[in-house]
């Protein structure tokens, strides 16, 4: 299977790989996925408290390549969204941006996954419900 | 200078050696006869080539020429063997032994055997990847008739003790199946001092051309016979009919004499590398040898290496090398490799393995480039890699509570 140029750029020169500290108030943690799957994504994001816009965003990945591209990508576009507009994030954006053939949207559904886990995380820790959301179905 | 791409997936399929390629062509112009056209010279001089090769074939085997039957490859043959014994010794028994690392034709022929009423014992290999003699001898019943075990396992290289389950087999008069598509042409295999009575093997694995492959089956001690799967026109003796390739069984008896000839010095210089290789990927810290280090194929090594994903770490140099992993990511089923699990590997093991399969055409120069490559992009992706850096803080990752699909 050949990979889009897309996901070989992602790939070769991921963005945004790190760790925030995830003990601080406004940083949101989402863990999704497991080594026994195959992929596993731990998305992170730093919002600005006054404004709230995520300013700073940062993943590590176990996983091929299109989940390393899926969360290199996510994390791009989190960068001076709001919180709202991150939940909006759909992971078939992902599918076309990176040209993921079928065998490989799962990658972009962790993704999603990942970003709705981070914000979740940042929202019950500042005291706001967690949003519910439908499970996602992966083969 | 190096050339790229680098191949080291030689348990997938090898190249022709050259000098198959310059026996074969003349059988595809001039010497084109049918091998079964008696009455002219094309078709004696197309039956000698297929002699010819013939006796190469048997005797790289130590068998007889008239034990050899020519087939599409070792797919064809593994169905041949499983499902020619089933039906032709129906009155004796309808038990089947074989294990659960064996190659998809052989597992799938057997699950095939299932649905017609047969009955197949899957003996489970230990974690080194060999079968244990004394579950094969208690799986044994009344009704067995063929115990189906592979010479060498693809994936991790490992070779089965044929010498004894042989025995075994031979005390209760049941005939002994082996695929032994990785393991002839590479390691001795005779099937006289292994007691082997049906064999299956493939030209496209030892240097010569695909679509052709053979069945060994066994004239005397015990005479073997096998009901034919494909009717026709009566070719290798009744129980393979159609048209002989003959270009291809040209190719095959070369590239057997070949293998002959150069099996020792090629064992010496290929198992050299390769153990230049595996040392050099298990000084990485968290990899992991996959199999058994003594009992197996000199051209192979299969290494995990922990908390990075075996398909993202390809596609690190697989522009320029060649290899295959375990991992689900490469396979429509997205499920890892079977051979491993059962191994007793974690999928997350599984996932994380990589099959480096070495060969007559490899160099050294290839060698420390492959360790150089492959050792910078485990480095580069533990990294990104969220477990490695669990790992690495020491936090048990069996206390996660992971989102399984």
């Amino acid at each position: 299977m050949a990979y889009s140029e897309k996901v070989l750029g992602h790939y070769t020169n991921p963005q945004n790989v790190g760790t925030l500290d995830k003990s601080k108030q406004n940083v949101g943690t989402g863990l999704v996925g497991a080594p026994e799957c195959g992929d596993v994504m731990r998305l992170q994001i730093e919002v600005d408290e006054a404004t709230g816009t995520i300013k700073d965003a940062k993943f590590k990945t176990f996983g091929c390549g299109s989940a390393i591209a899926s969360s290199s990508l996510a994390t791009e576009w989190l960068k001076g969204k709001t919180v709202d507009e991150a939940m909006k994030i759909d992971n078939m954006e992902i599918v076309e941006e990176l040209n993921l053939p079928p065998v490989k949207i799962h990658c972009s559904v962790l993704a999603e996954d990942a970003i709705k886990a981070a914000v979740n995380d940042y929202r019950v820790k500042n005291g706001l419900p967690a949003l519910k959301f439908e499970e996602s179905v992966v083969h | 200078m190096l050339k790229f791409p680098i191949y080291l997936d030689h348990n997938a399929t090898t190249p022709c050696d050259p000098r198959v390629v310059e026996a074969m062509i003349p059988y595809f112009t001039n010497n084109f006869g049918n091998a079964a056209s008696r009455n002219h010279p094309f078709g004696w001089q197309a039956e000698e080539a297929v002699d010819n090769a013939r006796e190469k074939v048997a005797t790289l085997i130590g068998a007889d020429p008239k034990e050899i039957i020519f087939t599409s490859g070792a797919t064809e043959a593994d169905n041949l063997a499983i499902k020619g014994v089933f039906e032709m010794y129906a009155s004796k028994g309808n038990h089947i032994i074989t294990c659960n690392i064996e190659h998809k034709a052989v597992l799938d022929t057997c699950k095939h055997i299932e649905k017609e009423g047969g009955e197949v014992t899957y003996l489970k290999v230990k974690d080194n990847g060999l079968i244990d003699l004394a579950e094969l001898e208690a799986a044994i019943k009344p009704t067995t008739i063929l115990i189906a075990l592979m010479y060498a396992n693809n994936e991790i290289g490992t070779i089965m003790p044929m010498k004894e389950i042989s025995a075994i087999a031979r005390k209760k008069g049941i005939l002994v199946f082996s695929d032994a598509t990785q393991a002839v042409g590479k390691v001795p295999v005779d099937v006289n001092k292994d007691g082997i009575d049906l064999m299956a093997f493939t030209a496209h694995k030892m240097y010569g051309p695909k679509g052709v492959g053979a069945l060994y089956v066994r004239r005397k001690n015990p005479r073997v016979k096998v009901t034919a799967q494909i009717d026709g026109g009566g070719h290798e003796r009744g129980m393979r009919s159609g048209t002989l390739n003959v270009p291809g069984i040209v190719g095959f008896g070369k590239a057997c004499e070949i293998c002959r000839e150069e099996m020792e010095a090629e064992t010496a210089r290929v198992s050299k590398l390769r153990d230049k290789l595996e040392n050099a990927l298990l000084r990485i810290e968290e990899s992991y040898l996959n199999g058994d280090k003594e009992h197996r194929l000199p051209h192979v090594t299969n290494i995990s290496f922990k908390y990075v994903e075996g398909e993202g770490l390809m596609m690190g140099f697989n522009k320029e090398i060649a290899v295959s992993s375990g991992s689900a990511c490469t396979s429509a089923s997205l499920e890892p490799s079977y051979v491993l699990k059962a191994l007793g590997l974690g999928d997350d093991l599984a996932h994380s393995s990589l099959r480096f399969g070495l060969g007559r055409f490899t160099t050294e120069d290839q060698i420390d480039y492959t360790i150089e490559q492959v050792t910078t992009t485990v480095n580069k992706l533990r990294e990104m890699s969220p477990l490695w850096e669990m790992y690495k803080e020491g936090i048990d990752m069996n206390n996660i509570e992971w989102a399984h699909h």
